[in-house]
């Protein structure tokens, strides 16, 4: 019912629905200044979605669709998101040259060893431009409000959004919250011996929460797939982009999670609310935290009337178009994985959280001044691990299945490193290939 | 993107380009400028360490350390100096004098048997002995024509690497 209503909500904003989250007008490309509707064209041609506008203009979407064909906008599906993919950046493996040094043959000469310019082409190649740090990058969507017709046009959008939307979501929320806590508070005290019927009217009471929380934001989102139920011996795993991926996924089905316990208003969350679908807490600092999580994991999912567990395996925030590493905790704990591929699109507002540069607090305030979050949910088909494969196998080949699924692509990096420095056996590996190199070629006579 | 940075003028680039003897074009010098404000995280107008060895595949590469050194502490003009070696229209000269400054630590322009002995020590790791590296290089040195104890200088590097393709090229990703 929440997802019809965000839908229809966006009715209501339907002559904005081209108007993208902005930036004050910058970049000033000769290309791009030929005429205000041909360089919006040029801008709009990949972004617009043939599904939002089916959604919006229901009766009149052949009509829309004939009139942006004449103007010469062209329509992308969601799904195939394979256009973004062109635009982006060549493919990583052009990047990342994991086979170290070629292997030269023949005898050692004196300039072998003092030709060091393939390592080097490699350091300069890593200070220009390096896959890991392109995760993280929040790219900011192409300003349009450049010219003389469109910045009026802005800014009154502006003063919709901080102006009407804005309130009318606090107060949404906020009555989302009264209806939640007057419920909540009530079943959590009350019904303490019939636990049963307590959790599920709990489970029922977080999926509402989260579903005023995705309206608060003008949630389009778009479930693909069968939706998931509650069995032993299965763990959900998804792609990480920001703390609302947890609240789209739980409006549909209210999940038990692993997560990192943060502070403020979020940990006081965590703690009271979260505590009632089943939660794991872990400290990313500890390592000795990790078998003690191990454990937990285990016997949640074995547990019966255990709700399921969300693991999202990449252990921190990716920019959604990139996936890192998994890591292989979710994977060996012997049950089946349900691969849950998320895909954000920037139509509106760019919906990845950059942890360094802002905090969840103005994350969300961004989210709910913005014109509507609009995203793609596929449940996808649960894997097994197959005989003889190792977890880290098993890890990546679920990987693989996301990313294709999502569009997005796979970086040979560990998410963690945005914390940690790389380990020392990288290098080592490197050192070995060529010192072995070196060896074999004295030989050589 | 760099939300502290102001934008470069017109000016500033060509003093960049001129700085790097036109090894770069105007467009390759915003993306690295671009590039610079991303890595220069507390803005200080340089790189400091933790940023530099916070690009993973920067901090796994063997010398790191050594080209850490030479660049640390450098702003943007020399920065881009720094890696006019990577162009594709760096002559063979200049990459082979770039190659030669990683050699030469200390900067006095002579490269001995220690600062050959070094670099490859960063090349091979715990996986070559000490005494064998002394062997190898002793004994490549020694059919190339020097002794152990030359000093080689720039126009030795030239004449062995002179005459060789020197694959350094890295391209700048223009947006």
């Amino acid at each position: 019912m929440w997802k019809e209503g965000s839908v229809a909500s966006l009715v209501a904003i339907q002559t904005s629905v081209f108007w993208n989250e902005h930036q004050p007008p910058f970049r000033k490309r000769k290309d791009v200044y030929a005429g205000a509707l041909k360089g919006c064209r040029n801008r709009y041609k990949q972004v617009c979605s043939l599904e939002i506008f089916q959604k919006v203009f229901s009766t009149g979407s052949l009509f829309w669709l004939q009139l942006l064909n004449a103007t010469g906008w062209k329509m992308s599906k969601l799904k195939s998101s394979n256009l973004e993919l062109d635009l982006d950046r060549p493919n990583i493996e052009d990047y990342l040259h994991t086979d170290s040094i070629q292997e030269p043959l023949g005898k050692l000469r004196l300039r072998d060893l003092l030709d060091i310019s393939p390592t080097l082409r490699e350091a300069g190649g890593a200070i220009v431009d390096d896959s890991f740090t392109r995760c993280f990058k929040s790219n900011p969507p192409e300003p349009w409000n450049w010219n003389v017709y469109l910045f009026p046009l802005w800014c009154l959008g502006v003063v919709v959004r901080y102006g009407i939307l804005f309130p009318v979501r606090v107060l949404i929320l906020t009555l989302g919250w009264i209806i939640f806590l007057s419920c909540y508070i009530p079943v959590h005290l009350l019904l303490k011996g019939h636990d049963k019927l307590r959790k599920r009217l709990e489970r029922a009471l977080v999926e509402l929460i989260c579903s005023f929380f995705v309206a608060s934001w003008t949630g389009v989102v778009k479930y693909h797939g069968p939706r998931p139920c509650a069995r032993p011996k299965q763990v959900f795993v998804a792609n990480h982009t920001s703390m609302i991926d947890f609240i789209i996924l739980e409006q549909m089905t209210a999940f038990a999670v692993i997560m990192q316990k943060h502070p403020g208003w979020v940990g006081l969350l965590q703690s009271t609310i979260l505590e009632s679908v089943g939660c794991i807490w872990f400290n990313r600092s500890e390592s000795k935290d990790r078998e003690i999580v191990a454990r937990k994991l285990r016997e949640h999912v074995e547990g019966p009337d255990n709700n399921p567990l969300l693991i999202f395996p990449e252990g921190t925030c990716v920019n959604n178009h990139y996936t890192v590493m998994f890591k292989k905790g979710a994977f060996e704990l012997g049950s089946t994985v349900c691969p849950i591929a998320i895909k954000y699109n920037k139509i509106f507002v760019d919906a990845f959280w950059n942890s360094r540069k802002q905090s969840f607090t103005t994350h969300l305030l961004q989210l709910m001044t913005s014109w509507a979050v609009v995203c793609d949910v596929w449940y996808l088909e649960p894997q097994n691990m197959k005989p003889g494969e190792t977890p880290i196998e098993f890890a990546e080949r679920v990987r693989g299945i996301i990313s294709a699924r999502a569009g997005i692509k796979k970086v040979p990096w560990d998410g963690y490193l945005k914390y940690s420095r790389p380990s020392p056996k990288h290098r080592e590996r490197k050192q070995q290939a060529f010192a072995e190199s070196v060896l074999r070629r004295l030989e050589d006579k | 993107m760099g939300n502290t940075s102001s934008m470069l003028t017109q000016y500033d680039i060509e003093e960049v380009q001129e700085h790097c003897n036109n090894t770069f074009s105007q467009q390759e010098i915003v993306s690295l400028y671009q590039r610079f404000c991303q890595l220069d995280r507390n803005s200080g107008g340089f790189i400091s360490a933790d940023e530099f060895l916070s690009v993973p595949e920067f901090a796994v590469n063997p010398l790191a350390q050594r080209l850490f050194r030479m660049i640390d502490g450098l702003n943007f003009k020399e920065f881009v100096a720094f890696l006019s070696a990577f162009s594709s229209r760096a002559t063979l000269q200049h990459k082979v004098e770039y190659i030669f400054k990683v050699y030469d630590s200390d900067g006095n322009g002579k490269v001995a048997f220690s600062d050959l002995l070094d670099v490859l020590r960063d090349l091979t790791g715990q996986f070559i002995s000490e005494q064998q590296r002394e062997l190898v290089l002793t004994q490549v040195l020694e059919e190339a024509g020097y002794k152990k104890d030359s000093i080689l200088v720039l126009s030795d590097f030239m004449k062995i690497l002179g005459n060789s393709d020197l694959k350094m090229e890295v391209e700048v990703p223009v947006d």
